[in-house]
C-alpha cells in the first residue's frame, strides 16, 4: 500500500503574508520576516521539536524557498556551497536542538574554516528548560563555541530582530564567518510587535579595516617596483573579496608571476605566460621553485598554513620581502613574519597597490620560470590498460571549457582535481582545504547549483568521500539539482594508502573499501541516470553522456588503485625537497 | 613580574559568556592563564578583564589578535611594558601564637598590610601591592605557617593620563543584547551616578 504524503503547501496556514512595521506576530514569523528582509531566497533546514513554529509559518514565506535535506550536516555544507558560489551572501541552515544542532557541527567548522559566511538558525528547547538537561537539549553555544565567527542564544524576543540582522552583518563582513542564531521554541511562538531595525548595523566591537594603509601600499608599491624575481601567492580571499581583476592587472603591470594555494585555485587564469600553479605540500614543483627563488614574495588572502609552507623554516627563507595581506591582522606574522604587513579586502589593496606600480616586465626572470616550468611540469604516469584519475580530470575540464563550478570532496580527488585545473580566465574550484571534511563536495555542489543554476556543475569526490553524504541522493532528485557527480573510485582510501605506503613503513591498514555500494543500482535507487567504466577511451563519452543529461547523474572511474598525489613535500620535509612523479623509459 | 607573563588589559561587552570566550580563547591557542581578574568599569556596559598568561611577546601578539577577532572584545592592549600601577589583594591566614605575634605584626607594619582576623590561634592578614610585593609578603610570613592563601589575580592600569577607554571610535551599541552606550548614560545620568566625563 502506498501513502500519499500532501505537499506542505497545499496545507491549511500557508497563503502568503505581509508582515508590516508593528504588527503582533510570533517569534517565528518575525524570524521568517527578518530572513525575508535579509534578502534570503534558499533555507537548507531540518525540522524537529524545537523548531517547529517556524515550520509552522515557514509556508506562508514562498520567497524562502526551503530545501529539505536528509542530514543536518548536508545542510551546512549546501549552504556552504551556496554561499561559495554566490559569493558575498550567506547561506542560511535550520536545525533543530540536540542532534539536529550538533548535527552541523561538522558543517560549521567546515564553512569558518575556509572563512564562508552562513547562518546557522537552530531551534533550543523552551527557555524555562534550558539548563535541565531537558530531551533533545545540547549547549550549542557551547559546543560551536571554537568554530564560529559569533554566536547568539535569543533571550527575550524584543531582541530577535536585531541579532539577525547583526547575524548577517557579522557573517558576511570583514573576514566572513559562520554566526550560530540558538533561538528557544517558546520565543518562537511567543507574540509581539514587529519592529525592523532598518539603521545600518553598528557594533562598537566591530570594525573590520578593509581599506588598506596607503602608507603602507606606497610601501608595497616601492617593493614591488624594485623587485628583480617577484611571485605573489593567492588565497581564497582574494576570491571572497573578488579582487581577481585587480590581481591581474597589478600581475600584468608589474610583471608578477601569480601562484595558489589550494583555495586559491580559479584566482589566476592558467596557461598565461605569468601564472604559475598550485603550491606547497601537494604543489606545483615549479610554483614552489618560484616561492624559493623569488625576491619579493606577496601573500593575498592566505594563512600561510602548514600545507603552503611544509616546514616553517623552509618556506622562503632567503627571500628579502614578503608582503602579506589579508582582511584577517590575525593571519598576518602567525606563521611567516612580513616585512611588510597590510590588513584590508584584498580587492581594494590590490587595485590601490596596481595604480601606483611601474609598469614593467621582468624578462630574464620570466625565462628562468620557463624554464622551471619546463624542468617540473605537472604530470602523470599512464599505464597501459589502467585508467588514470588525470585522464577523467583532463577529459572533464575540456569540457568545462574554464565555464563550469567545480567541487571537490577530499583526499587524491581534490590534490588531483587542483593540479589539472586548467581554466583560462578566473573560475571555481570549491573544496574544504582548511577543515578538509571528507564528504564536503557532494551536498556541497547542490548548494552551488542551487546559487547559480546558470552554471554545469561538476562533483569530484572518491568512493570514500561521496557514501560519508550519499543520503543527499534524495535531496539532489527533490530538488531536481543538476549536479554531475564524478566518482573516482579506487576502491580504497587512496591518501591514506599512499600516506601508509610513504611515511608510516608501508602498512596498508584499515583502507580497503571494497564492499562499496554498486553505484549504477545506487543511482538507479534514486531514479537518475548512471555511467560506470575502468577504460581510458571511454571517458570522453560518459562525460559528455553527463554534461547532456538534463538533471542530477552519476558516473564512476574505476581507476588505478596505485595512483599517487605527485608532486608532493615528504612529511617532515620542506619546501625544496618536493618530489615528482618518477617517469617510465619512453615517457 | 617574571619575564615570561605578559599582562593584557581588556575592555568587553558586559555579556553572559564573555569571560568563557575570551579564556577558552587562550586555552585554544595553548598558551596558560596565571592570573585573570574581571570587574565592571564606570560603564556598566563594558567589563574589563586583566589577564596575565605565562608566554612570550609573539605569543602574546597573536593573543591579542585572536582575543581581538571576539566581537565582544571592545579594546585589548598589552602592557607588559607600559608603565602601569598594577595591584593585587591577598588574604592570609597565618598560625599567631601569642608568642609570635609581635614578629609577625612587624611584617604587617612594613608592608602596610592589614589584620582583618584575630583569632586564638589564627590571624587573617590582609595586603595589597604589586605581584612581587605579594610574594615577597607571602615568603616573610610562610615562617609562621601559612593555613589558607587566597589572592585575586593583578589588575593593573596605565600610569599618567592616557589609558583603555572607549573612545569615539567605539560608537555604537554593543553586540548582542545589550542597552547602547548612551542609553547607559542617561539612565545612569538620571539617576545621578555619572559625575563629569
Amino acid at each position: 500500500m502506498t501513502v500519499q504524503v500532501t505537499s506542505t503547501t497545499a496545507l491549511n496556514g500557508a497563503t502568503p503574508v505581509v508582515i508590516n512595521e508593528g504588527d503582533v506576530v510570533t517569534g517565528a514569523e518575525i524570524l521568517l520576516e527578518c530572513l525575508r528582509r535579509e534578502k534570503v531566497d534558499t533555507i537548507f533546514g531540518y525540522p524537529g521539536g524545537a523548531n517547529l513554529w517556524i515550520y509552522r509559518h515557514l509556508p506562508k514565506f514562498p520567497d524562502l524557498h526551503h530545501i529539505l535535506v536528509r542530514h543536518e550536516q548536508g545542510a551546512t555544507h549546501m549552504a556552504d556551497g551556496y554561499a561559495r558560489a554566490k559569493r558575498g551572501t550567506a547561506g542560511v541552515v535550520f536545525a533543530t536542538s540536540g542532534p539536529g544542532a550538533l548535527n552541523c557541527v561538522t558543517g560549521i567548522a567546515t564553512a569558518q574554516y575556509d572563512s564562508t559566511p552562513l547562518v546557522v538558525i537552530t531551534g533550543q528547547v523552551a527557555t524555562v528548560a534550558v539548563g535541565t538537561d531537558a530531551f533533545q537539549e545540547s549547549d550549542v553555544i557551547g559546543v560551536t563555541m571554537s568554530i564560529v565567527k559569533h554566536s547568539y542564544l535569543v533571550q527575550d524576543i524584543d531582541s530577535l530582530p536585531r541579532i539577525v540582522r547583526e547575524a548577517f552583518h557579522i557573517a558576511t563582513t570583514g573576514r566572513p564567518g559562520v554566526v550560530v542564531i540558538d533561538l528557544p521554541k517558546d520565543i518562537q511562538n511567543q507574540k509581539h510587535a514587529f519592529h525592523w531595525p532598518a539603521e545600518p548595523v553598528r557594533l562598537r566591537s566591530y570594525n573590520p579595516t578593509t581599506k588598506g594603509n596607503p602608507l603602507q601600499i606606497r610601501r608595497a608599491a616601492q617593493l614591488i617596483d624594485e623587485a628583480k624575481r617577484p611571485c605573489l601567492l593567492a588565497g581564497r580571499g582574494v576570491l571572497i573579496s573578488q579582487a581577481e581583476d585587480e590581481l591581474l592587472e597589478l600581475s600584468r603591470r608589474a610583471s608578477i608571476p601569480v601562484g595558489w594555494t589550494l583555495l586559491g585555485t580559479g584566482t589566476y587564469p592558467v596557461g598565461d605566460e605569468l601564472s604559475l600553479h598550485m603550491v606547497g605540500f601537494m604543489g606545483a614543483g615549479y610554483t614552489n621553485k618560484s616561492v624559493l627563488g623569488c625576491d619579493l614574495l606577496i601573500m593575498v588572502g592566505m594563512r600561510a598554513d602548514d600545507r603552503v609552507t611544509t616546514k616553517i623554516d623552509s618556506f622562503a627563507p632567503q627571500v628579502e620581502n614578503i608582503i602579506h595581506i589579508d582582511i584577517d591582522p590575525a593571519e598576518i606574522g602567525k606563521n611567516v613574519r612580513p616585512t611588510l604587513p597590510i590588513v584590508g579586502d584584498a580587492r581594494h589593496v590590490l587595485g590601490e597597490i596596481a595604480k601606483l606600480v611601474q609598469p614593467k616586465r621582468l624578462d630574464s626572470w620570466i625565462t628562468q620560470i620557463d624554464r622551471w616550468k619546463e624542468e617540473h611540469p605537472i604530470r602523470y604516469r599512464t599505464k597501459t590498460g589502467v585508467l588514470q584519475p588525470q585522464d577523467v580530470l583532463k577529459e572533464m575540464y575540456r569540457l568545462c571549457d574554464s565555464e563550469a563550478i567545480v567541487v571537490a570532496d577530499v583526499g587524491q580527488n581534490q590534490i588531483w582535481g587542483a593540479l589539472w585545473w586548467d581554466y583560462r580566465t578566473s573560475g571555481l574550484y570549491l573544496n574544504s582545504g582548511g577543515a578538509g571534511t571528507m564528504g564536503f563536495a557532494f551536498p556541497a555542489s547542490l548548494g552551488v547549483k542551487r546559487a547559480r543554476p546558470e552554471k554545469t556543475v561538476w562533483c569530484v569526490a572518491g568512493e570514500g568521500g561521496f557514501v560519508m553524504t550519499m543520503q543527499e541522493l534524495a535531496t539532489a532528485v527533490h530538488e531536481n539539482l543538476d549536479v554531475k557527480i564524478v566518482i573516482l573510485n579506487n576502491y580504497c582510501l587512496g591518501m591514506v594508502r599512499q600516506f601508509q605506503d610513504d611515511y608510516y613503513e608501508g602498512v596498508r591498514s584499515a583502507i580497503d573499501l571494497h564492499g562499496a555500494p554498486d553505484f549504477l543500482k545506487l543511482a538507479d535507487a534514486y531514479g537518475i541516470p548512471a555511467w560506470r567504466t575502468d577504460r581510458v577511451d571511454e571517458v570522453a563519452g560518459v562525460l559528455r553522456s553527463m554534461q547532456e543529461h538534463p538533471g542530477p547523474c552519476l558516473a564512476e572511474f574505476i581507476i588505478d588503485p596505485e595512483a599517487n598525489v605527485r608532486p608532493i613535500v615528504p612529511l617532515g620535509s620542506g619546501l625544496p625537497d618536493f618530489v615528482e612523479e618518477i617517469m617510465e623509459e619512453g615517457m | 613580574m617574571s619575564t615570561r607573563h605578559r599582562l593584557l588589559s581588556l575592555l568587553v561587552e558586559n555579556h553572559p559568556g564573555v569571560l568563557n570566550k575570551v579564556s577558552s580563547m587562550i586555552r585554544r591557542r595553548g598558551m596558560n592563564i596565571t592570573s585573570l581578574t574581571v570587574g565592571e568599569t564606570d560603564d556598566d556596559s563594558v567589563s574589563r578583564m586583566t589577564i596575565a598568561i605565562d608566554v612570550g611577546r609573539a605569543q602574546a601578539d597573536q593573543a591579542v589578535k585572536q582575543l581581538y577577532k571576539l566581537i565582544e572584545v571592545v579594546k585589548i592592549s598589552d602592557i607588559t611594558e607600559d608603565p602601569i600601577v598594577d595591584r593585587e589583594l591577598v588574604l592570609v591566614k597565618v598560625a599567631a601564637s601569642r608568642g609570635d605575634r609581635s614578629e609577625l605584626l612587624q611584617i604587617v607594619e612594613i608592608f602596610k598590610a592589614k589584620i582583618a582576623d584575630v583569632g586564638t590561634e589564627s590571624m587573617v592578614l590582609e595586603m595589597s601591592g604589586s605581584e612581587d610585593q605579594v610574594e615577597t609578603f607571602l615568603e616573610l610570613v610562610r615562617p609562621f605557617g601559612i593555613r589558607e592563601v587566597a589572592r585575586s589575580g593583578t589588575v593593573a592600569m596605565a600610569r599618567g593620563r592616557d589609558g583603555l577607554r572607549l573612545s569615539s571610535k567605539h560608537q555604537g551599541r554593543g553586540a548582542g543584547q545589550q542597552p547602547d552606550l548612551e542609553a547607559a548614560d542617561q539612565k545612569r545620568r538620571a539617576a545621578g551616578v555619572l559625575v563629569g566625563d
